[in-house]
Order: C-alpha cells, then sequence, then structure tokens
C-alpha cells in the first residue's frame, strides 16, 4: 500500500485493520471462552490428579518425617564408622515419639524394605527402652542387640534419607540400588515386572494383528457391497460394540470353559477327546480370543470409513489398464487404505496395552497384563506410590503412540460408529 | 456383490474364499452373544446347554434366572440398577452440556491452538482405565467423594465428554455458519441463535453423543471399583464380582437385559445418524 493512498477507516474512523484485528481477537476470546469450562473441569479432576500420581510415585518423606531429629543429627556422619553419641541419642528420642504414637510400626515395615532384620531390633528396641537411663545412648541402644552396633543398619537408615526417590520406577523395571549405590536388576528369579511388560506388549501387538487380519476383508465387503446389504451387516459389527464389556467377557467365559461350546464342538469333530479336554480359558489363549473379539469393531469403523471414499472405478483401471485383480488390488487399492490401517492399529494397540476387565476375567495367572498389576497394587498391597509409577511408566508409553495417532490421524478425524 | 461372467474359475474359487472368510469373522463378532439368550432360560444351575435344552423339551426351559434376577432375596440387582440408571442419567447430563460447549468452541475457525485443545480434551478416551481410575480415586478421596454417587457421576463425566465432543464437532464440520450469521444480522442474541437454530440442527450429533456417554457409564468399572462404596453398587460392580465369585446363571438374565438395552440403543443411535445425514445433505 503506497502511502498516498487513505488508509480505509469504518464509521467509527478507526482504521479498518485494527477494526478488523480487534474483532478477531474478540472472537478467539469467544471460542476460547467456550472451551474454557469443559477444559477447567478437566484440569482440576483429572490433570491435576495424574500430577499428584506423579507427586506420590517420587515422594518419599514417611520415613524423613518419622525421624526428623535423627536425620538432622546425622548431616553430619560421613557414614564410614559407627555415629556419634548425638545420632545415637536423637534416634532414641524420635523412636520414643514414635512408640507413644503408636505408629512406630509403619517405620519398621519401611526400614525393613530397607534392609532385612531392621524389623526385628526395632521391636527389641521398643521392649528394652523403657529401662533406658538418661545420657550415653550409644552404649545403651548398642546393648539391645549386637546388630545396632553394625555400621550396615546405620547406613541403610541414612539412605533412606532423602525425601524423593525414584526407587518405585526402578523396581518397576525389575531394578534396585544397591548398598553401594549402583543401578542393578534383581536376581533373575524374582524379575516378574519385566515379564509383565513384555507380556503386555506382545498380547498388544498380537491382538492388533489378528484384529487387523479379521477387520481388513470385512471392512472391504462392507465398503463394496450395495448399502441394504452393508447396512444390515454393519449391525454385526455395531452391535458388540455397543454391547457392555462384561457381557462380552462373560459370554467368553461361558464358550471357552472346559465343558464349554467350543470344547464340545473340538470334541464333536474329532480334534480333542472328550476326556482330555484343553484348557482354553485361565490362560493366555483365553485373553487372546476374549480380547480379539472385543477390540475388532475398533479396527473394522475406521477401515471402513477410509475405504467408503475410496472409488471402485480406480480398481477398474487398474485391471483394464493390465494388472491382474491382485496385482490392481496390491498397488491400487491397498495403498490407498493405509491411513485406515494405521488409525485402526494404533487405536487397537493402544486400547489393549492398558486392558484390565477382560484379562482379569479371563486370564488367569498367566494372562494378567500390566494393568492387572497396577489395579493389585492399589487394592491388595496397596503401595500407591509403586502402583502411581506403575501407571505413569504405562501412561508415558500410551501418550507417545496417542502422540504418533495424532500426527498421523489427527485425533478430529476419530469417528465413531 | 456377483462375480461378471467372464470371471476366471481361479478367481472365482479366490471369491468365494473370500467371502467364506468375511462370513468367519461375522459369525465370530455376534455369535458370542447369542449363547447368553438361550443359557439364561436354563431350568438348572450350570451354565452348560443341558441335555434337555438340545432337545427343546420345554421342562428344561424356565424364567427362573429372570425371577431371582427381580424377586430373589438380599439380591443386589435392584439397587444396583436403579444407581447406575441415576448415575449415568446424571453423568450423561454432564457430559452433554460441557462437550455440545467445548464443541461449538473447538469448531470455531477462531479457536486457537485447536489441535493441542482437541488432544488435551480428548484425553481421557486414550488413556489406560486403570490410569483414570487410579487418578480419579486420589482426587476423590482428597475432596472427600469417594463412595459417593457425586464422585462416581464427576468420574463418569470426565470419561463421557470425550465421546461428546467428537459426535458433535462432527456434525459441526458440516454445518452451515451462513444460518447463524443470518440469525443474529436478523436481530437475534447469541442464546437465542443457539437454541433456535443451531441446536436443531446438531440435535442428532448431541444426542448420539449423549447415548455414547449414557452407555460409557452404565458399562463403566474399572473407575467404579475404586470409587464405589456398598451403597454406590452398579449393574457393571455386580457383574464383575458375580464373574470372578460365582458365576450364576442370574447373571445370563441381567446380561440378556443389557443386550437387548444395547440394541434399542444401537437402533436409536443409527436412526439418529441416518437423519443426521439427511439434515446436512450427506447422501452415501
Amino acid at each position: 500500500m503506497s502511502s498516498e493512498t487513505q488508509k480505509i477507516l469504518t464509521t467509527d474512523g478507526i482504521p479498518l485493520e485494527v477494526s478488523l484485528k480487534k474483532a478477531e481477537k474478540k472472537n478467539k476470546i469467544k471460542a476460547f471462552l467456550l472451551v474454557c469450562p469443559l477444559l477447567l473441569f478437566l484440569i482440576i479432576t483429572y490433570v491435576f490428579p495424574i500430577g499428584d500420581m506423579l507427586y506420590r510415585s517420587v515422594d518419599d518423606r514417611m520415613v524423613t518425617n518419622m525421624l526428623p531429629k535423627t536425620y538432622k543429627a546425622m548431616e553430619q556422619w560421613d557414614g564410614k564408622d559407627l555415629p556419634e553419641e548425638e545420632v545415637f541419642e536423637a534416634f532414641y528420642l524420635d523412636y520414643k515419639k514414635l512408640v507413644e504414637e503408636k505408629t512406630f510400626g509403619k517405620l519398621a515395615t519401611q526400614l525393613n524394605f530397607e534392609k532385612n532384620g531392621f524389623k526385628s531390633i526395632l521391636k527389641k528396641l521398643k521392649r528394652k527402652m523403657k529401662k533406658f537411663e538418661e545420657g550415653n545412648y550409644k552404649e545403651q541402644i548398642m546393648g539391645v542387640h549386637k546388630r545396632w552396633a553394625n555400621v550396615e543398619y546405620w547406613r541403610a537408615l541414612k539412605r533412606r534419607a532423602p525425601s524423593y526417590t525414584y526407587a518405585k520406577y526402578l523396581k518397576g523395571i525389575d531394578m534396585y540400588e544397591n548398598e553401594d549405590g549402583n543401578i542393578v536388576q534383581v536376581p533373575e528369579d524374582r524379575r516378574i515386572h519385566k515379564i509383565l511388560w513384555l507380556r503386555t506388549l506382545e498380547v498388544a501387538l498380537f491382538v492388533t494383528i489378528f484384529c487387523f487380519l479379521m477387520a481388513y476383508p470385512i471392512a472391504h465387503l462392507l465398503a463394496t457391497l450395495p448399502m441394504k446389504y452393508s447396512n444390515l451387516l454393519m449391525i454385526c459389527v455395531l452391535l458388540p460394540f455397543w454391547t457392555s464389556l462384561l457381557v462380552r467377557t462373560a459370554s467368553w467365559m461361558i464358550l471357552l470353559q472346559q465343558q464349554g461350546i467350543v470344547n464340545d464342538f473340538f470334541v464333536m469333530i474329532g480334534l480333542v477327546s472328550d476326556d482330555n479336554r484343553p484348557e482354553m480359558m485361565y490362560n493366555k489363549t483365553g485373553t487372546y480370543v476374549a480380547m480379539t473379539q472385543i477390540l475388532l469393531p475398533f479396527m473394522v469403523l475406521p477401515l471402513y470409513s477410509v475405504m467408503k471414499t475410496i472409488s471402485p472405478s480406480l480398481m477398474r483401471a487398474g485391471k483394464s489398464l493390465g494388472g491382474t485383480p491382485f496385482v490392481a488390488f496390491w498397488k491400487v487399492y491397498f495403498p490407498l487404505t493405509i491411513p485406515g490401517i494405521g488409525a485402526g492399529c494404533l487405536l487397537v494397540f493402544i486400547l489393549a496395552i492398558g486392558y484390565y476387565i477382560t484379562p482379569a476375567l479371563v486370564g488367569g495367572a498367566s494372562g494378567t497384563l500390566i494393568s492387572n498389576q497396577i489395579a493389585f497394587h492399589m487394592k491388595s498391597t496397596l503401595d500407591w506410590s509403586f502402583a502411581s509409577a506403575m501407571g505413569l511408566m504405562l501412561l508415558a508409553g500410551v501418550l507417545a503412540i496417542y502422540w504418533v495417532y495424532n500426527k498421523l490421524v489427527g485425533v478430529d478425524n476419530i469417528k465413531l460408529g | 456383490m456377483a462375480l461378471p461372467k467372464y470371471t476366471e474359475p481361479h478367481y472365482r474359487v479366490w471369491h468365494y474364499f473370500y467371502l467364506f472368510i468375511c462370513g468367519c469373522v461375522f459369525f465370530f463378532l455376534i455369535a458370542p452373544l447369542f449363547v447368553i439368550f438361550p443359557l439364561s432360560f436354563n431350568a438348572e444351575e450350570f451354565l452348560v446347554f443341558s441335555e434337555g435344552m438340545k432337545r427343546l423339551d420345554p421342562d428344561a426351559f424356565s424364567l427362573r434366572w429372570y425371577k431371582d434376577m427381580i424377586y430373589g432375596t438380599k439380591n443386589p440387582w435392584g439397587l444396583a440398577a436403579k444407581n447406575s440408571f441415576i448415575i449415568a442419567l446424571f453423568a450423561t447430563l454432564g457430559s452433554v452440556i460441557l462437550g455440545t460447549v467445548a464443541a461449538l468452541g473447538l469448531s470455531s475457525r477462531h479457536m486457537p491452538y485447536k489441535g493441542i485443545i482437541m488432544a488435551a480434551l480428548i484425553s481421557p478416551m486414550i488413556v489406560p482405565l486403570i490410569i483414570s481410575g487410579v487418578a480419579i480415586f486420589f482426587f476423590m478421596a482428597k475432596v472427600g467423594l469417594a463412595a459417593t454417587h457425586t464422585g462416581i457421576v464427576l468420574a463418569h463425566i470426565i470419561l463421557g465428554t470425550p465421546f461428546v465432543v467428537i459426535t458433535v464437532t462432527a456434525t459441526l464440520s458440516g454445518f452451515d455458519h451462513s444460518v447463524t450469521r443470518a440469525a443474529s444480522s436478523l436481530g437475534s442474541d447469541p442464546v437465542n441463535t443457539f437454541m433456535k437454530i443451531t441446536l436443531p440442527l446438531i440435535l442428532p450429533g448431541v444426542i448420539s453423543g449423549g447415548l455414547f456417554a449414557f452407555v460409557t457409564s452404565f458399562d463403566e468399572v474399572v473407575v467404579v471399583l475404586f470409587l464405589a462404596g456398598l451403597d454406590n453398587t452398579t449393574i457393571p460392580i455386580q457383574m464383575w464380582t458375580g464373574l470372578r465369585e460365582q458365576l450364576s446363571p442370574t447373571i445370563l438374565a441381567v446380561a440378556t437385559c443389557l443386550i437387548v438395552l444395547s440394541t434399542l440403543i444401537l437402533v436409536t443411535a443409527e436412526l439418529l445418524r441416518r437423519r443426521s445425514e439427511r439434515i446436512r445433505g450427506i447422501n452415501r
């Protein structure tokens, strides 16, 4: 715009450009205000609690809060020889308070995690402490049990000092920090979490592959059949999609039981003998079969919506140009369906990796996944910080896939039904 | 999909093989649901087809498990059904209101950071339920809403809104914004425009999003397992306990009722989808 041309003004005398920008900004704020209620609601009730989980998973102040004087006195101690009298005195005072409050049991449990044998010497100390005389606590405590004179135990106590820890994350991948401060793997026979992570990945991967192999042909059929037939068949996909997850799992429990219909059928066609019916439930087979059927609609729907947009004339053109139907399919049709394949596979994989209900009901001991372990620690062992750590590790994995999904497919392209 | 007459024999074979595979997959998808129907009418206590049932002997069938479901002593299903419906209704209402309003904002072309906000709003659908369950449980315990209906309703609103956001933004994507501009230029205020013009047009999408939210809440068990006390038991919780402890045919009677309910919801959702496509002039 040259300087000679007059700026276009609105009726108020404000340049049009400014006025437009103002209107634009107003619209932006208006749109944002509409999203605000839900966004705030989710931040308070959802995002913030997940942050709380993160805090819980690293929070380790329980012992520090129980022994404040001891840790203060220990700051000076280099950890080589037995600590000085003042540490012993501080420990005595802290512990006496815990005994009076009747919360010493928690301390014993926590310290026993750090070093075996702490529980018994703490109990013994509690019994003998009543007769303690004032002064020279070092002698008196060491007199209770010889382990109190062992510097290893005091080092273990000091190791518990930091308020924040990543020990739960290490535990989640079967590692721990040993006495020298090195991170090492737990003994081979106790590496249960590694097995669970690998099994979760394996199940999610295979369920995704099975779903893809089964969904591709039927999505193709649904997309190419005339409307009146495809609508009818679509119900076969949508009815399971809308039916309760528990109902579908229940039906698999009935089908797969040892006296169930699937086994009856196998006996009838002579595949297995009547007195040797295979166990198809409460193991990985059950998890695979039930999860594949339950997640299949999530693969069919994105594939179908992509295939529906592919014009049938493309295949005809491929064939008329000399390709056999297989070549035409492979070179023309298949590449066009790749967006649908990506969407479906990522969706099924994300859903499968966090599955809880179905593995818990039909998985037995060998078919449970990482989610079941999280629930176990939430409900049975009450080790909530470990459950949080495991949950967040799983969440990190899921969010990484979600990010890829968002880049490739775009969340606004998710189709439901 | 009939084959043309000139099709070569091996393609003909391949085509029928393909149809056979498709048939198997459809069977795999739908058949498991149909085992539940006959077994729920079993006169005996076992979860297998009795000899009498195989012979279609009328005496082998009975309604005793349905009677047990409704009149059985100490039965939890009455309370569970009441709780489930109340929770699902309020959760649906909350999800629909929050979700629709957010979708209106998201569909505006002026919306800043659209992608990232959309991704955040959809995340409760993507994050594994067990993690949502743990996080929501910590929150509800902290604010004193664990083991209350309110807590469960709030949790289900979190889980239900993504579905409403998705369906309503999808409906709004084909929405002709000139009609709302016409309304404003004729002197209508924004609320009036929304109620009289926008809402009737996007209603099918709103209702189908609401149906998703309803089903999500009605079928949700993982989060409720963490949140529910004895008074907040729901149908999914009772089914979960039943499936884990003693698999009784009463559960199958309940399951049959749930399948009937989901069929009704499916039919409604399908009719709405078609209506919505007709309104927006999308013909397939």
